[in-house]
């Protein structure tokens, strides 16, 4: 919900206005701007359109819609879904490492 | 504490996010959450005209669970509709007919794509996991 690791984490997938790309050798942290987050329609087929462009291997998102859940499925992507929204980026990916 | 639920088999999530009443005359009112099993439960029923056995077999729970997940669903629909409150789909005690998983340890749900091997939680890492199909 931010561009920051003390931002909360956003149980959207779509309209999540942030993502957080975290390469895992590394432990490097990038936020990149949701653009289609305000979209009326299709935010969760570009999200993932956009995920494919940064070579992402895994999504955690607290639910994924039924296109986005089909697409991601197609692509072989990881999905994860946290159903608990409490926790900030930086507690999320401390728990990763 | 209470003895958990059994996760219950879901073929296809719905396909809607939710249902949103119009040309209502009251404000905006809190809104029904339809877990995917109830939704399943009423498609079964109502849709595909099954009776209650079949439906529960399907669903991988006993006649009993299924009459009462299909009761809760028309109850919420009914509620909805008298109360024209919008209708949400939440994920609910369901499991869905893909290769999905669950961690013992963190409760995060996950699903292993075929070009996976490793059979361990993404987040922690554990290998305590158990597929949300078997249950």
């Amino acid at each position: 919900m931010g561009d920051n690791l003390d931002s909360g984490f956003d149980l959207r997938f779509g309209r999540a206005g942030w993502f957080c790309l975290l390469d895992e050798e590394t432990g490097e942290t990038s936020f990149y701007e949701n653009d289609s987050a305000e979209a009326s329609h299709g935010a969760g087929t570009r999200a993932v359109e956009k995920l494919m462009e940064l070579g992402a291997t895994k999504v955690i998102s607290g639910d994924f819609g039924p296109k986005a859940k089909e697409l991601l499925e197609k692509f072989k992507i990881q999905m994860v879904v946290l159903s608990d929204d409490s926790r900030s980026i930086a507690d999320i990916i401390d728990s990763i490492k | 504490m209470p003895r958990r639920k059994t996760l219950r088999r879901v073929v296809a999530p719905p396909g809607f996010r939710g249902y949103k009443p119009y040309g209502n005359q009251y404000g905006r009112k809190k809104h029904v959450d339809l877990l995917y099993e109830e939704y399943e439960a009423i498609k079964l029923a109502d849709y595909d005209f099954m009776t209650h056995l079949e439906a529960s077999k399907l669903m991988g729970v006993s006649r009993a669970t299924f009459a009462r997940v299909y009761e809760s669903a028309r109850r919420k629909i009914a509620k909805a509709l008298v109360e024209t409150r919008e209708i949400k789909s939440v994920f609910g005690n369901a499991s869905l007919d893909h290769s999905w998983f669950e961690c013992i340890e963190c409760h995060a749900r996950f699903n292993i794509p075929d070009n996976r091997t490793e059979q361990k939680c993404p987040i922690c890492k554990s290998d305590h996991i158990q597929s949300l199909k078997d249950q």
